[in-house]
């Protein structure tokens, strides 16, 4: 993909988080883009390093995280190397987050509106008056009713669907050019559900906005996004459009993955059909593949270091033994 | 908000009238006869039977609470056996010399605890932090009155910066005309900068002394509060969306630290409105604690009396004033009331 | 790192309570420390009149207020006493008040706290009432009037001391009965027909001990604080005793002039306990329950 067409593109992320039980080696070699415009989403169990991914990208590690590897590059600028300066004009404003349990993630104490409004006032330099005006309208772009007086409202008196909302109000608010969206509707009922995340298509068509989905469920990949990266125990294992990848799945995690799901949308940590567990990410022996230890398919070969084998157009396995490309087709889920 | 305010007004209540049987009780429990003990150590067997009858000592106890109830209503606290003054007089005239120096005591720790706990908080394990939790653990162990001892050997006598430990002001200046009692704020308003300089250099050391006993346990609170509003989702929500330092650990942070903080107050003032009373006896100041101090060295109880009364009293105040102060920050108490 | 598994059946809890121990001090060596501070208070309470060189009471007006020297090493008072042997002499008494202080609260604190928990009903309002109007008191105050009331004598000091911590024990005795009674620890007991003040006795009161042991160690800082805090201001202790805080009194004027050790050994035997005894405190809630780290 050439730098012009890329919004972003990751590049050999890797991610060290000191602990008190020991080093715990969260990303290796990270690597996926994203094109301008493009909803792509990051699909894996939990503590398969999504949501670090994520963090990394915007800066917002803990401070016992560290990056020891890779560039993330956005437009020319490397986001890990830049300088606070170069950073305080991308976070918020070029690139934006939301997060789950959108509640806890709102300031408790603060009026929804001013929280948009300091949005405004921090990146569009607009004075405190303007910016209240401003944020009432996002609220209304977000689908609230009567924005005005809810503005004025705590993130205790709105409900799940109501803060999420907020949450997208402010991550749109400088109108940025991507969106990373980590899991924003666990914690949502199915209905809400569906609400957000057409909301979310459809603003990000407005916008022209890329956007990273990230989630444990599979089916609401399929739905959304037009390609999808599959993460396991701090790699990405596949990398493929949608059809690819539930047609040709490549990688046998990934065939687990997509075997294990069944027709209606159900979240992954539910299902206990793929063998074995992930690995203890603090072992300093952990094996070049981190799924070899529980792959059937396991060779002699996975002991050197993961190949970026590329199998199609724009299909990209992780994999010394991928699975041949006439293996049964298991169900396809909403691949349009 | 109203309903907020007198919903707390009611919960003080049962505290108030807890104050005042207990000091009631205080007062009935002197070994032996109490009215040996209000007649003073020289009465003779009439005068003590005298007293006896005036302060109704041989009615029954219940009669007792109600005159003494009675007698608190019209501000009578009975009257000092060593100055023959009326106990309310003196406690008025003396308390503003308390309250200026125990409240610029607790400015001057908070002006400190709190800034040393917010960068302790977000400059983890360095030296700040460090020091942060040594000033703590050791703070909490320093007997008040040691402190001002050694702050006067050093900058009385060792250093000569700090004037003679002889009260609110030095024997040649005149106490400024009255307005608050606060000797600062009176000073001022009377345009009389010298007396000003003069009152503010004696608090230097008591304020010292007082501002560092709270210290510890203020900048304790602040640095664990603020390390565990640092690390909640919405902090992480707002450095995602690229707000300012300032905007994300004062306005988004603090304030929401600030919380346990001032709930942390009432026991610091418990604390503080103990030490006033060592903290005067160090440095011979002219309040309230003083005043309690020289009346049980005489045997002298009303005044004693009256000093627990008004403490408490003040602590109860304070307490309230802090429950409604918080639920005007905290939204979600405003809103549930 | 020591594994915290099922320890065999043989092995008592006093036994894995000292592995537990062992495992804690070697990863805190300031816990370590202030154990052993406090044996050597301990010890100076002891035997603090046998290893005192000098009579703590005898004065001797030609070597009054002599700066510390080869002879005294913390110099004499006014009087010409050894401050160093009073120093020495008096850990007894601070000792002695800290301690019964805080069995006295632990007594009256525990039964009562455990009593509300487990109980509930009246038992519950009156020992809360009785709680909060405490807990309505500064408590330097509250100690005093005490003190005034009851006369002035150590007793009274040990009382008063006792009476204005008692609200916090009562509080955590209680909440800990509260979680136990639901847990149905007691209902189990019941149902085998145990008498309820036996279940007290051998279910709830073991188990709240720990957790009131840690605060133990805190409220003996805070008794010997306010202790000499009392005798600082001429109650309960009386010259010419030795005990801390009245030597701080009686030095005080002296310092102002310069003479600074009269005060200032017996100011920092205070200090040097109450944080002893406060560091003790912070690992014993390591030892006892490490959830609760600061």
């Amino acid at each position: 993909m050439t730098a012009a067409a890329a919004a972003l593109r990751v590049e050999r992320l890797s991610v060290e988080f000191r602990t008190r039980s020991g080093l715990v080696r969260a990303l290796d070699n990270v690597s996926f883009s994203v094109r301008k415009g493009e909803t792509i989403a990051l699909v894996g169990e939990s503590g398969s390093g999504k949501s670090v991914t994520a963090y990394a990208i915007m800066g917002i590690l803990d401070l016992a995280g560290r990056v020891t590897n890779g560039q993330v590059m956005f437009g020319e600028i490397d986001l890990l190397a830049a300088s606070p300066k170069q950073l305080a004009a991308v976070r918020g404003r070029q690139i934006s987050m939301i997060f789950q349990n959108p509640r806890t993630a709102l300031n408790p104490i603060r009026p929804v509106g001013r929280q948009i409004a300091d949005v405004f006032i921090r990146h569009a330099k607009v004075p405190a008056r303007e910016a209240s005006g401003q944020a009432i309208e996002m609220l209304r772009a977000v689908g609230i009713t009567d924005p005005a007086r809810r503005a004025s409202a705590y993130p205790f008196e709105l409900s799940g669907g109501m803060c999420q909302r907020v949450m997208i109000a402010i991550a749109l608010a400088a109108k940025p050019s991507l969106l990373i969206a980590d899991e924003p509707t666990t914690g949502l009922d199915v209905t809400t559900q569906a609400v957000i995340m057409d909301l979310i298509a459809d603003l990000a068509a407005e916008l022209g906005m890329a956007t990273i989905f990230i989630t444990h469920d599979l089916a609401l990949a399929s739905q959304r996004a037009t390609r999808i990266a599959v993460m396991h125990a701090g790699h990405v294992v596949e990398d493929a459009p949608i059809a690819d990848l539930f047609a040709q799945p490549r990688h046998p995690y990934t065939a687990e993955l997509i075997a294990a799901t069944p027709d209606s949308a159900a979240s992954l940590d539910e299902l206990a059909a793929i063998p074995g567990s992930l690995p203890d990410l603090r072992r300093s022996d952990l094996p070049p593949c981190r799924y070899s230890e529980r792959c059937p398919r396991k060779t002699e070969h996975c002991a050197q270091p993961l190949p970026q084998t590329a199998v199609g157009a724009e299909h990209i396995v992780a994999c010394w033994n991928p699975l041949p490309v006439y293996a049964p087709l298991k169900r396809a889920i909403g691949a349009s | 908000m109203m309903i907020l305010i007198i919903k707390r007004v009611m919960m003080a209540i049962p505290s108030l009238i807890g104050v005042v049987v207990v000091t009631f009780l205080l007062t009935r429990l002197l070994p032996g006869d109490p009215a040996v003990y209000f007649a003073g150590p020289a009465a003779t067997p009439q005068a003590i039977q005298e007293v006896r009858v005036k302060l109704g000592l041989d009615k029954p106890l219940i009669q007792q609470f109600g005159s003494y109830v009675f007698d608190l209503a019209h501000g009578n606290l009975g009257t000092s056996l060593t100055t023959g003054q009326p106990v309310i007089t003196e406690l008025r005239t003396r308390l503003p010399a308390s309250a200026e120096l125990t409240l610029l005591g607790l400015l001057v720790s908070i002006a400190i605890a709190v800034p040393l706990g917010i960068l302790a908080a977000t400059r983890p394990n360095s030296l700040l932090d460090h020091t942060c939790r040594i000033i703590s653990t050791a703070g909490v162990s320093l007997p008040v009155f040691f402190t001002g001892l050694i702050l006067i050997y050093v900058f009385y006598y060792l250093l000569g910066w700090a004037p003679a430990p002889l009260g609110r002001l030095d024997v040649f200046y005149v106490a400024p005309p009255q307005f608050t009692g606060f000797y600062l704020i009176d000073s001022l308003i009377g345009g009389d900068p010298q007396a000003f300089i003069a009152a503010l250099k004696q608090l230097v050391l008591p304020a010292l002394t007082l501002g560092a006993f709270s210290l510890a346990p203020i900048a304790r609170m602040t640095r664990a509060s603020m390390l565990a509003v640092l690390s909640s989702d919405f902090i992480r929500t707002a450095r995602a969306s690229g707000l300012s330092n300032w905007t994300v650990v004062i306005t988004y942070a603090f304030r929401n630290a600030m919380l346990p903080v001032i709930t942390t107050l009432g026991m610091v003032f418990s604390f503080l409105l103990g030490a006033n009373v060592l903290v005067e006896k160090v440095f011979a100041w002219p309040g309230i604690g003083s005043y309690a101090v020289e009346a049980l060295l005489a045997s002298d109880f009303a005044p004693v009396q009256g000093f627990v009364l008004t403490m408490a009293a003040m602590y109860v105040a304070l307490n309230l004033m802090i429950d409604i102060l918080y639920g005007l920050i905290d939204p979600r108490v405003r809103l549930e009331a | 790192m020591t594994d915290t598994t099922a320890a065999s059946p043989r092995e008592s809890q006093v036994a894995s309570l000292l592995r537990h121990s062992r495992h804690v001090l070697a990863e805190n060596p300031v816990t370590g420390f202030a154990f052993a501070l406090f044996l050597l208070i301990v010890l100076a309470a002891v035997f603090g009149p046998q290893i005192a060189p000098y009579d703590p009471l005898a004065s001797n007006t030609a070597q009054a207020l002599k700066p510390p020297n080869a002879q005294h090493w913390f110099g004499t008072d006014q009087l010409g006493r050894d401050v160093f042997s009073r120093v020495i002499v008096a850990t007894r008494l601070d000792f002695f008040i800290a301690v019964a202080s805080v069995a006295l609260v632990f007594l009256m604190g525990g039964f009562a706290g455990v009593a509300a928990g487990f109980f509930g009903g009246w038992t519950d309002r009156i020992v809360g009432r009785i709680a909060d109007t405490i807990m309505a008191f500064p408590l330097f105050v509250l100690a005093m009037g005490i003190v005034a009331a009851l006369g002035n004598n150590v007793q009274n000091i040990v009382l008063a001391t006792a009476i204005v911590n008692f609200p916090l024990y009562a509080r955590i005795a209680r909440a800990e009965a509260n979680v136990r009674r639901e847990a149905g620890f007691v209902e189990a007991a019941r149902l085998s027909g145990n008498a309820d003040w036996r279940i007290l006795v051998s279910q709830i009161l073991p188990n709240v001990f720990p957790i009131l042991v840690v605060q133990m160690s805190l409220t003996m800082g805070y008794a010997i604080l306010n202790a000499a805090g009392l005798s600082f201001i001429g109650l309960g202790v009386r010259p010419p005793t030795p005990e801390w805080g009245i030597m701080v009194a009686e030095g005080a004027a002296f310092m102002v002039a310069g003479q600074w050790w009269n005060a200032f050994f017996p100011g920092a035997a205070l200090m040097i306990a109450v944080f002893c005894f406060n560091l003790l405190g912070d690992g014993l809630r390591d030892i006892v329950d490490p959830r609760r780290r600061t």
